[in-house]
């Protein structure tokens, strides 16, 4: 099934000539409506009639991360904020959070990416969607939830945590479809096994995960314990939320909506773009959305995109799974790290500047991770208690600014790798990539 | 009366503590007591060398995080419930001890007992109350 066959199976020609339309449509309405283009643009001296071709876009300025924070709350908005439904903001960061808003048009647009999605995974109005995603802030949980309303499924807003009654409601409501990010699912599917019941036998019949690295074994390992497809869903809250990619039934990358969505590949150090099916950083554009139209943002994302005819039929570009950062953040428990957060955190306790170190381990299916940080003149005394007492201090600094419990290890001074320039300050042990 | 001890923050790995003795052995210093504490994952050796000022030097120029501590020394009969006695005696003044630990020694037959607490000057006058020897720098440096 396809959601949206005259979208999703246009030829390439006619979605690139739509897509320069809306792409032009976007930076008008951008450098007129939203001082930051405004300026940023004139800066460089690219007006909205330099975008004559689609090419073109490489002639705009990147947008990242720390600018829209610079633009908190609204500094972003093209509307009047009356005209805002929704608001929402990512996780965890560093400094202020980025904050999304949607118009009603808005809301319709990223349910329709999900409702695209939801159909390529086999769901449709038949099926009771269990979503395990937090409802809140986090987009992860609302995303799906409007998709599935698209769709005409029923949805189950169970959102994440109390594992015992998801496996009694999964059962009880027959829930077909099951939304988790890949390590809750494992851990999920486990404690069913632990209490005597087959979750092959739970009728479920694909599943959607994201929001956190994953690997193909542990695609494998959620399939054989569920006895279903799982599928991979993508996505940024600062473009919208999840839907940016989402694989169809050939498991192949993820199709990203490219009426909605405009991808690009960066080669991140040299900013320069590179070709279909090579490594590099992701960059996207919103290219229908009211609220909030954010043009080129980095999204420190490395994957590949292929433009090959896919076996569903989609002429929809695919992505490749994320393969790594090009920055230094960390994925845990689906909550986006940077050591910059965890710095701070410890320099809350010492007043001299700590070398540390952020070790990520999944030892069975959740993630750990441990900060070892060297002890110094002002972390030491002459007493266990006390010893223990800052190490104590540390994690619950680390836990107030990052949200995440971590064990924290004191190691004597110098015994961490000096770096020369900038420093690695992650060991990510998980095997992801 | 108080005795400098130092504290030496250690890794709970393999060869942390003989590196330590392998620079005080360098340095020609004399170990007259030593106690380790341990937590899990990390530890805090405190020794008593006959040049202290010497060992933080050598300490810190390797690396190490050390940290003077002022300890009380005292002597004790090397016989059957003589600690048992002393920690009467700071009972009944309610001194909470934070460690101690104790050595014996060749030279006369009584044993020394190294005490610490929060308040070191409240400790002196609970044992001098009590006619117990405090011993000096000098004389364990002497041992």
């Amino acid at each position: 099934m396809i959601w949206d066959k005259q979208k999703e199976c246009m030829p390439r020609e006619e979605l690139e000539e739509l897509q320069l339309k809306k792409l032009q449509e976007t930076v008008k309405r951008a450098f007129k409506k939203i001082p930051y283009y405004n300026k940023k643009y004139t800066e460089v001296e690219v007006f909205p009639e330099d975008i004559e071709t689609l090419k073109d876009i490489e002639k705009l300025p990147f947008i990242t991360k720390d600018d829209l924070r610079e633009s908190y709350p609204f500094g972003l908005f093209a509307v009047d904020k009356k005209k805002i439904k929704e608001l929402h903001s990512s996780s965890g960061t560093t400094g202020k959070p980025v904050v999304s808003g949607y118009t009603e048009k808005d809301l319709d647009i990223w349910s329709e990416t999900i409702a695209r999605g939801l159909t390529m995974m086999g769901l449709g109005e038949d099926d009771v969607i269990q979503n395990t995603h937090g409802y809140g802030m986090f987009t992860g949980g609302f995303g799906v939830h409007y998709g599935s309303h698209k769709i005409g499924a029923t949805i189950i807003p169970i959102s994440t945590g109390q594992t015992k009654r998801q496996i009694e409601i999964m059962r009880d409501f027959g829930t077909t479809g099951l939304i988790f990010t890949p390590s809750y699912g494992i851990y999920l599917g486990e404690t069913a096994i632990e209490d005597g019941l087959d979750p092959k036998e739970f009728g479920i019949k694909a599943i959607g995960f994201g929001a956190e690295m994953w690997t193909e074994e542990m695609r494998e390992q959620i399939e054989k314990i569920f006895g279903a497809k799982a599928y991979n869903i993508y996505g940024l809250t600062e473009l919208m939320g999840p839907g940016v990619g989402i694989e169809c039934c050939a498991q192949q990358g993820l199709h990203i909506p490219e009426d909605i969505y405009y991808p690009e590949i960066i080669d991140p150090n040299t900013l320069e773009n590179i070709g279909p099916n090579m490594e590099g950083e992701l960059v996207l554009t919103n290219l229908e959305r009211e609220g909030m139209p954010v043009i080129r943002f980095r999204t420190k994302d490395i994957t590949s995109l292929t433009y090959e005819p896919c076996k569903c039929g989609r002429t929809f570009a695919r992505m490749g799974r994320i393969t790594g950062r090009s920055d230094d953040m960390i994925k845990v428990k689906g909550v986006a790290i940077f050591p910059s957060q965890i710095e701070k955190a410890i320099l809350k306790v010492s007043q001299v500047k700590p070398h540390y170190m952020i070790i990520v381990t999944r030892p069975d299916v959740l993630d750990q991770i441990e900060v070892k940080v060297e002890a110094s003149e002002d972390l030491f005394f002459d007493g266990v208690k006390e010893m223990v007492n800052i190490r104590q201090k540390i994690g619950k600094s680390i836990e107030n600014e990052t949200g995440i419990r971590v064990k924290v290890t004191l190691v004597e001074p110098r015994s961490l790798p000096r770096f020369e320039g900038k420093a690695k300050r992650v060991i990510d042990e998980r095997n992801l990539h | 009366m108080k005795v400098e001890q130092l504290s030496i923050f250690l890794q709970n790995k393999e060869g942390s503590l003989h590196d330590v003795l392998e620079i005080l052995k360098k340095g020609n210093l004399n170990l007259k007591a030593l106690s380790l504490a341990d937590a899990s994952d990390f530890g805090i050796l405190r020794i008593v060398v006959d040049n202290p000022d010497k060992g933080i030097k050598l300490l810190k120029d390797n690396g190490f995080l050390v940290k003077p501590t002022d300890i009380i020394a005292i002597e004790m009969d090397d016989t059957p419930g003589a600690l048992a006695n002393i920690l009467g005696i700071i009972k009944k003044d309610k001194i909470n001890l934070e460690y101690l630990y104790a050595f014996s020694h060749q030279k006369t037959d009584k044993a020394i007992l190294v005490l610490h607490t929060d308040n070191l000057d409240d400790l002196i006058s609970c044992l001098e109350k009590e006619n117990i020897v405090i011993v000096q720098s000098e004389k364990i440096f002497d041992l």
